[in-house]
């Protein structure tokens, strides 16, 4: 284990340099805040994670998010157990009948502000389930979303800049 | 429990199709019969389905493997479950899905059905199974996990900290996929198929490809087969590196998670860099695959393979120098060989209690009928047990995937496909949790008339429960972990 340990510490970093937050993301992020927002809680955000339906390959990614590589941590992004700790519901999936509660419910039970990210091509449009009669529809039909990340799955550095225009728009001003 | 079982009996002297299996139409009596072939471990249960007014079962036993049908009177044909109980579930959804009448069905709770579809909303509150005696309590547990992971329910009922009872409750994530499929075209259907279970993406668009080839008719190019067989060893060194962190992780041992996590992100980069997607979705379509490989490509994939290696052989020198981990895995979460045989469970789970099926050997499709390794077992079939397990398949797949990288000759990687018949297909692939069953019904318009999925966990899920039962609660994870059954691969 020691040395283990020791081989792990003299490899090098395995993290990268933080991204540019995305510029889509910002616009969209900024428009849906708004300067209220901004002021409230400073650069650290904590994030409930959702499957409302997934294929389970946007959760593949988002769990790459807490490798040694991404390490979101450092951004001050967090994820949380409970929907009562969390600023962000991060959610993936075309929203299922069967799920449609379970994912209200865990919205409801967030302390205000919160925001609602809709990750992956299915979140925002069901993706290749459109039209499926199991499943409800695209997030937006059901909460209000502030933020999508598109892709089938989103590589964690999509996700990363996403969440870090989260981070910018809400950042308090100088 | 006679020599020859029913099935052998039955299908001696038929001609295999170009799948594999021979199929037969079977009159009631011949369907119990051979359910309870499956019961007495003649032979065993690979698949169940509905298609159309007919009822299917796909069996397997020695070197044989066939598909069964039966006619239903409207909807009614005789329950497999009541004589096999791993057809249970599968038969709880055919009920949901398709409404047939599985008669004698010793369970008829819905089972993928919540109520919740619009159309036939109940209000029925699902019944738990009961567990009954003094200082028993309950803890229920999900849909929404702590964790980030797919959704389901477990009800334990314990007493104090030790599980007397766990319940699983499932289909949350369930879409309709087979809804979906049904009708759609061949390229639609690679889509949705490649989308069932985002984490075996690879195998499932193999299967899929295997059973419309199958069909169809449709030969691939040796390099394209190769290049799937690269593929699908690369999804499953992913994973098994990534489940023997998760294991270590539940047991608080983050470093060694630490180190697995980087080196699956490892994986994932080289996918990437020479197939355009890092889980190398959409890249195996029936014909071939779509995406070739370059030889910077080929380079990058021989340079991970010896990272790999390195990170294998020092992540179990600190596993085997840790009791105190080892403490966590070895003796927790022990399922009965026998339930496995039962069950027929595929993957690290039936490996891990010397059930030594791979369906790469036991019936071997191209490459894998030509690449040597072997097939790894572990007897002690607990937390331990199936870590190693898996820690054995990362060494056998860095060999062949070496060998497939050195065997790839110049060629097409795509075939036109023939015109399209009437035709049936089926095809049974190994994904990293086990064998993961396709069928495939072509209309003569060429258009998918119906595609039946059915992922390892089916009968992986049910064993948890009984993994589970006498250990403590905080072990759960643990064994949770060392299943990593599919969710959405269960629910479709």
């Amino acid at each position: 284990m020691r040395t283990f340990l020791l081989g792990a510490l003299f490899k090098g970093t395995a993290t990268i340099a933080p991204p540019v937050p995305g510029a889509d993301a910002l616009e969209e992020v900024a428009r849906a805040l708004g300067e209220r927002a901004r002021q409230r809680l400073g650069r650290s955000l904590s994030i409930r994670e959702v499957d409302a339906g997934s294929c389970n390959g946007c959760e593949l990614e988002i769990h790459a998010l807490n490798n040694p590589v991404y390490d979101i941590e450092r951004f001050g992004l967090k994820f949380v157990a409970s929907p009562r700790h969390a600023d962000v519901l991060l959610v993936t999936g075309p929203v299922t009948w069967n799920m449609r509660e379970a994912l209200l419910r865990t919205y409801n039970a967030m302390p205000e502000p919160k925001w609602v990210v809709a990750l992956g091509d299915c979140a925002a449009n069901c993706g290749v389930f459109a039209g499926s009669p199991a499943v409800v529809g695209p997030l937006a039909d059901i909460l209000p979303v502030d933020l999508h990340v598109p892709g089938c799955p989103p590589a964690p550095i999509e996700i990363v800049k996403g969440l870090l225009a989260l981070i910018e728009a809400r950042a308090p001003g100088p | 429990m006679s020599a020859i079982g029913p099935l052998a009996g039955l299908i001696a002297g038929r001609d295999a199709a170009p799948d594999g299996y021979v199929r037969l139409d079977v009159e009631p009596e011949v369907w119990t019969e051979l359910a309870q072939g499956c019961a007495a471990g003649s032979h065993d249960l690979s698949a169940l389905w509905v298609d159309d007014d007919r009822v299917c079962m796909a069996l397997g036993g020695e070197g044989l493997r066939a598909i069964v049908s039966l006619r239903t009177e409207a909807g009614a044909y005789p329950s497999v479950a009541a004589h096999h109980a791993p057809a249970m579930r599968l038969e709880r959804a055919m009920r949901d899905l398709h409404g047939v009448r599985p008669v004698g069905l010793p369970d008829t709770r819905p089972w993928l059905d919540h109520g919740r579809w619009p159309g036939r909303e109940s209000a029925a509150r699902y019944k738990f199974l009961t567990a009954e005696g003094e200082g028993l309590h309950q803890i229920a547990v999900g849909p929404v996990h702590a964790g980030i992971i797919e959704p389901g329910h477990f009800r334990f009922t314990a007493n104090g900290e030790t599980v007397v009872r766990l319940e699983e409750r499932l289909g949350y994530v369930h879409k309709g996929v087979e809804g979906l499929l049904a009708g759609a075209d061949v390229a639609r259907g690679a889509a949705i198929v490649g989308r069932i279970s985002g984490d075996s993406t690879v195998a499932y668009a193999w299967a899929f490809a295997r059973a419309v080839e199958a069909a169809l008719g449709w030969a691939v190019p040796p390099r394209a087969v190769l290049l799937r067989g690269i593929m699908a060893e690369l999804e499953r060194l992913s994973h098994h590196i990534n489940d023997v962190g998760g294991i270590c992780n539940d047991a608080s041992v983050l470093t060694i998670n630490a180190r697995c996590t980087l080196q699956r992100e490892d994986v994932l980069a080289v996918a990437n860099a020479c197939f355009g997607h890092r889980l190398m979705m959409d890249r195996i379509v029936p014909g071939g695959v779509t995406v070739d490989l370059s030889a910077d490509g080929i380079g990058r994939i021989r340079g991970l393979l010896s990272r790999l290696e390195e990170t294998r052989a020092e992540i179990l020198r600190v596993y085997d120098s840790m009791p105190s981990l080892q403490d966590r895995t070895v003796t927790t979460g022990i399922v009965s060989p026998d339930l496995v045989r039962q069950y027929a469970a595929g993957g690290f789970v039936g490996r891990a209690a010397g059930r030594a099926f791979d369906t790469r050997k036991n019936f071997p499709y191209a490459p894998y009928d030509q690449l040597p390794f072997d097939i790894k077992t572990r007897t002690t079939s607990d937390v331990d047990a199936r870590l190693l397990v898996r820690m054995d398949e990362i060494a056998e797949s860095l060999k062949i995937v070496g060998l497939m990288l050195d065997w790839l000759a110049l060629g097409d990687i795509r075939s036109c496909g023939p015109a399209a018949v009437a035709s049936e297909g089926a095809a049974l692939v190994e994904a990293f949790r086990g064998d993961v069953f396709r069928s495939v019904r072509i209309a003569a318009s060429g258009t998918l008339a119906r595609v039946h999925v059915r992922d390892a966990s089916w009968f992986q899920w049910p064993l948890l429960e009984a993994a589970v039962e006498g250990n403590i609660v905080a072990d759960f994870p643990l064994c949770n972990k060392s299943f990593n059954c599919s969710y959405s691969g269960h629910d479709l």
